[in-house]
């Protein structure tokens, strides 16, 4: 649609936006920072944390934590750290002084600095599911007990000896993080600066302008979101340059001891503060969810009540029905795709291709412009809204997470299993489902809730390609979210947490139930 | 397979489809046979989800309309009523002309005029529907006219809203009575007064409001912004909004978010004065825990901006006999009873209650009242709404100054 | 050089699993000696070294004395005993070269570490292989760069996990010859685990059979 003149006068409309530089910068710094961040987070933990109880049960929180929906943390972050939030409802009035809550701009800060953690609570359960799914290749165990033989102390050894060889495992993860954090809308919204907004959501509010101007304008902006993206990856691949650049004289310095003290303190304290903050989050909204009237500086509500969930429950069932089946439907096929491309891939002898970068490009281009593009096209076509259209569109997105979340521990699993199973007369076929699956059930699961996480999670893509026909639990919470009440974005967002959550809870459970106790995807100590 | 291939499969897959046969739009003047193709269709609703309440309404309306007309009514509920004018919108451009996904939008103001601008809407239809009468459109201009812009038939009214104050009356006794009055306030009270960062529509109303109570050339906002001396009319606003917004909530260095989230600002204390476009929103609160009991409503002395949402049907709905028999039945005497009772929705109704026969004016009596909710004398101090080019350039014009902090 | 300032004592050391006793042994190892520990798989040979390094898992209860001198090194964390490990397999870092790898062992604060790098190389045979990939290496090449990274980390004494099984017949004769002669030369108390004969002839020293 448009001329060439259109074309030229949307770009310059968007340029004589006010607050576009700062929209664009902050997008892009949220993005990075809390990347790094939670990479830093992970990566110091699983130093500091080898094998302690600590380490043990993190791992056992981090896929809840995953489950939660986006825009249920941000609520819930958002209500811990507002001056009227639980913090600061924890120290008032007896030790603050504060009858009335302080007019301090925390949440919606013009730094994006709550956007960032908010991010990174997000986003480091995600890194450190990727670490533990990657680690049983490394031999880590191994490593650690030479390095530490050779007289490192554990934190620091594990940073010497065992990072550098995962982190190109997660590089691809870490990259599709980036890439949602640059343009992410639902935690911008309740998290992110308001004047001026982040780009992501700047471009949200034109596409939905009813002045139709707008619209091309948000198409451009929308072009210039995907090159923040890229400048962003393109940032930090150069960081990763410059860092492996500046530790490749730490890594054989000789040092065995300093900063051990620092990492390993930094290390515990990271997640487990971002673990506390999520979970506080989460008590915050549950809280919400059965409240009555709560008032500032009550630390509870002063009254409690059913009726939020009352009221809730009868609209819960068609929802519930279309997310599961929408979610089923799309992992299954997902996964199908996935690990028939990998043992194609295997057969075939084929590295991974270029073409690679198609399956991660919903990742990169900003989901409203991309999606409406898809309703024009399928519109085009004569597809009407439908189920089938909903199950097609969330696999695009769940695509590249199943295939991120498996194609390393797929590639990586020793072919001499196979080899075994074939010398011993079983056909090819044959060792596919009885060596390999059953070899990579724990990969395989992990990957299918990620899968199922992500396809539970997905708004615009439900909303636009069902022409909202096939309401969800998330289309209700996000459309309930506009509304602005704390009470029933409570009850929603639990529903919405806890159907993932079902999703996990049965990918740890299944192994175990199968007969393979030590392959629990969260868990794995050894593999092959 | 190849990921190029997974793709190609994901595309495959969404072909798989069937269309479904298109129906010619019955004549609205022949209201029983409108009814009759009505029978046995199902209406797609595009309505505003973000409030449990008027979710509860419209799934009542479901039930009455299976059950009376045989009409399946499925509520899409939205998170922002500008998504289905860009669906619609999609639509045309993809030659869709007639198999449309939605078959009625709760609507007004610029979305209204940005369809019928594009010519997406479906009519003249509203003067046609029996219950129309009802309103009594001759002695109530307001429901033949949206932002100044007369409908011509191509929605039809359904309720009324007009911006309400409300505050704490166990922290404030005397709230500002005026847009100049406020300002005083606000100095008195540092932080505790906001509006809704712009462009949300309650923020631009707010601007609005304050914009009609400052400047002398009030006749100018009803006409196209065009055609006035923009500068000029609204130069006592800025200079108001400058003077204001340092003593403002968070020193006016954020804004909240949208109308909503005033309510929620002010139930976690952060605010002691807010505002909102639905004038039992405030009781509707006290009622959901969400507000102390001791919140009291009130419209300004010289009265505030107040309209008159619709409903319209796009021009590409396949099922345009149900969606008008659904919008004559959201006219009828019980169901707006039904939504201006307190214990179901609380929006105002439409109808000319005093013109209405005797049984049917006992309907609307039996809704109870609340203390929390404004007087019911406030109707009269309505303000209209200017013409709706001066919301996009007032928007413009404030992003322009206060966007970027 | 003082013998007993600088022995590996193991003093009444037993090992348990889940209650049932798993071997025990009592013996003095004096620098430049090599004790042998033999037994079948699941003698508990391996888990013995472990306990020494410091890797004991906790399904494992242990008593006994472990000494280094006068040191008791059971009450050290693992990295601060200075009993170095060599493995069947060499584990060298992939994401170091040759050299990095070497330098790795290397203490923080010693001097002239390229130089001392390159001598350790020309040691055993490769000279000038500092830049190479791990990868690039054979097999008995790996394991000569293991046993000089480990050596150039200055331990006090040497646990050997059956170092050799995993080499070819002639090159595990080389092999042990280096390893031992190095070991010697460096006045190190070792023990060496083995289900391999050959391997405790070479050894030369006494002989403890469990299982």
């Amino acid at each position: 649609m448009g001329s060439e003149q259109a074309n030229l006068s949307a770009w310059q409309m968007l340029f004589a936006q006010p607050g576009l530089g700062r929209s664009v910068a902050v997008s892009f710094a949220s993005g990075l920072a809390s990347t790094a961040l939670a990479l830093l987070i992970v990566v110091l933990f699983l130093a500091a944390s080898q094998g302690t109880w600590l380490d043990r049960s993190l791992r056992r929180l981090v896929s809840p934590l995953l489950a939660i929906p986006h825009a249920a943390v941000a609520f819930g972050f958002a209500f811990l750290i507002a001056p009227s939030g639980l913090m600061a409802r924890l120290i008032s009035p007896w030790l603050s002084g504060w009858e009335a809550p302080p007019d301090a701009l925390i949440v919606n800060d013009p730094w994006g600095l709550a956007l960032t953690f908010g991010l990174v609570l997000k986003e480091a359960p995600f890194l450190l599911l990727m670490s533990l799914a990657a680690l049983p290749q490394l031999q880590a165990e191994q490593r650690l007990r030479l390095a530490r033989s050779l007289g490192y102390s554990p934190t620091l050894a594990w940073l010497k000896v065992v990072l550098p060889s995962l982190y190109p495992l997660i590089r691809l993860p870490i990259y599709a993080v980036i890439a949602y954090a640059t343009s992410v809308v639902d935690m911008a919204l309740i998290l992110g600066p308001r004047l001026p907004p982040t780009l992501s959501v700047s471009i949200l509010g034109w596409f939905s302008d009813p002045d139709i101007t707008h619209r091309f304008m948000a198409s451009a902006a929308a072009v210039l979101q995907l090159r923040v993206t890229l400048a962003a990856l393109l940032s930090w691949w150069l960081l990763e340059q410059l860092a492996r650049r500046l530790s490749q004289r730490w890594l054989t310095n000789g040092d065995r001891q300093r900063g051990e003290a620092l990492f390993t303190v930094t290390g515990r304290a990271g997640l487990t503060l971002a673990s506390l903050a999520a979970l506080a989050a989460l008590i915050g909204l549950g809280l919400f969810s059965v409240a009555g009237f709560w008032r500032f500086p009550e630390l509870l509500p002063q009254s409690f009540t059913f009726d939020h969930w009352q009221r809730s429950a009868d609209m819960l069932a068609g929802p519930l029905v279309n997310t599961a089946l929408v979610a089923l439907l799309s992992t299954g096929l997902a996964a199908v795709l996935v690990v028939a491309t990998l043992e194609n891939e295997q057969r075939q002898q084929i590295h991974p291709t270029r073409s690679l970068w198609l399956l991660y490009l919903p990742l990169l281009v900003p989901q409203i412009a991309f999606l409406y593009g898809l309703v024009v096209a399928a519109e085009r076509l004569g597809i009407r809204p439908q189920l089938a259209l909903v199950v097609a569109g969330h696999l695009l997105f769940v695509l590249p997470y199943v295939y991120l979340s498996l194609a390393e521990a797929y590639r990586r699993l020793d072919p001499r299993w196979l080899y075994i199973a074939q010398s011993l007369g079983v056909s090819r076929r044959r060792a596919f489902w009885r060596v390999r699956l059953p070899l990579l059930l724990a990969p395989l699961l992990t990957a299918v809730a990620v899968g199922l996480a992500v396809s539970i999670g997905q708004y615009l893509p439900t909303q636009l390609l069902g022409a909202g026909r096939v309401p969800t639990v998330t289309t209700e919470a996000v459309a309930l979210a506009s509304g602005g009440n704390r009470r029933l974005i409570g009850v929603w967002a639990l529903v919405q947490a806890g159907l993932p959550l079902v999703g996990f809870m049965a990918a740890v459970a299944l192994p175990r139930w199968l007969g393979a106790p030590r392959r629990a995807p969260l868990n794995v100590q050894r593999q092959g | 397979m190849k990921p190029r291939s997974a793709l190609a499969t994901a595309v495959a897959l969404a072909l798989v489809t069937f269309t479904a046969p298109a129906v010619a739009a019955p004549d609205p003047q022949e209201w029983e046979s409108v009814l009759d193709a009505a029978n046995g269709q199902t209406v797609y609703w595009n309505a505003w989800g973000g409030d449990a309440r008027t979710n509860r309404y419209i799934a009542w309306v479901a039930e009455q309309m299976q059950e009376s007309y045989g009409v399946r009514v499925e509520h899409v509920k939205l998170d922002d009523t500008s998504s289905a004018v860009a669906r619609v919108l999609g639509e045309q451009q993809a030659g869709n002309d007639s198999e449309g996904s939605i078959d009625l939008i709760w609507i007004n103001g610029e979305n209204f005029a940005a369809m019928r601008e594009q010519d997406l809407l479906f009519g003249p239809f509203a003067e046609s529907l029996p219950n129309f009468a009802l309103t009594y459109p001759d002695e109530n201009l307001e429901v033949v006219t949206d932002f100044t812009l007369p409908t011509e038939g191509y929605e039809s009214p359904w309720g009324k809203a007009q911006i309400t104050f409300y505050y704490d009356s166990a922290q404030t006794d005397t709230p500002p009575q005026s847009i100049e009055a406020l300002l005083a306030w606000a100095k008195e009270h540092p932080g505790q007064f906001s509006y809704p960062r712009i462009p949300d529509f309650t923020g631009s109303t707010f601007l609005k409001q304050a914009l009609i109570e400052l400047t002398d050339q009030d006749e100018a906002l009803y006409a196209p912004v065009e055609d006035a001396d923009f500068e000029e009319i609204t130069a006592p606003l800025w200079a108001y909004l400058d003077e204001l917004h340092p003593h403002l909530w968070r020193s006016g260095r954020s804004f909240p978010e949208s109308g909503p989230n005033l309510r929620t600002l002010m139930s976690d204390g952060e605010l002691s004065l807010a505002f909102s476009f639905y004038p039992t929103d405030a009781a509707v609160a006290v009622m959901e825990y969400e507000l102390p009991e001791s919140v009291r409503s009130y419209v300004l002395e010289g009265g505030t901006l107040g309209n008159v949402h619709f409903v319209a049907i796009p021009y590409n709905s396949p099922h345009k006999a149900g969606a008008m028999a659904l919008a004559n039945f959201l006219l009828s005497p019980e169901a707006q009873a039904q939504k201006q009772s307190l214990s179901m929705w609380g929006d105002r109704s439409v109808l000319a209650i005093q013109q209405l026969e005797p049984s049917d004016q006992a309907l609307f009596e039996q809704g109870e009242s609340h203390p929390a909710a404004r007087p019911a004398d406030a109707l009269s101090q309505t303000l209209a709404e200017p013409h709706p080019s001066w919301m996009n350039a007032l928007q413009d014009a404030w992003l322009e100054r206060y966007g970027v902090n | 050089m003082n013998n007993a300032a600088n022995a590996l004592t193991l003093e009444q050391v037993s090992i348990h699993l889940a209650g049932r006793p798993l071997l025990h042994v009592d013996a003095t190892v004096a620098p430049g000696d090599v004790l042998t520990v033999m037994g079948p798989s699941g003698s508990g040979k391996s888990t013995l070294l472990a306990f020494i390094a410091g890797f004991l898992q906790s399904t494992f209860t242990a008593q006994g004395q472990v000494r280094l001198g006068d040191t008791d090194v059971l009450s050290l964390p693992a990295e601060q005993r200075g009993v170095g490990l060599l493995f069947q397999d060499p584990l060298l870092f992939p994401h170091l070269s040759v050299g990095g790898n070497l330098r790795f062992g290397l203490p923080h604060r010693s001097s002239q570490k390229s130089a001392q790098i390159a001598k350790a190389l020309e040691q055993v045979g490769l000279a000038g292989f500092e830049a190479r990939d791990p990868a690039t290496l054979s097999g008995g090449q790996q394991a000569r760069v293991a046993l000089m990274r480990l050596l150039l980390s200055q331990p006090r004494a040497v646990l050997l996990d059956e170092p050799f099984s995993k080499l070819d017949t002639a090159l595990r004769q080389e092999m042990r010859a280096l390893v031992f002669g190095q070991l010697r030369e460096a006045g190190l108390p070792a023990l060496l685990v083995t289900h391999d004969e050959a391997d405790a002839t070479a050894a030369g020293g006494p002989i403890i059979a469990l299982g």
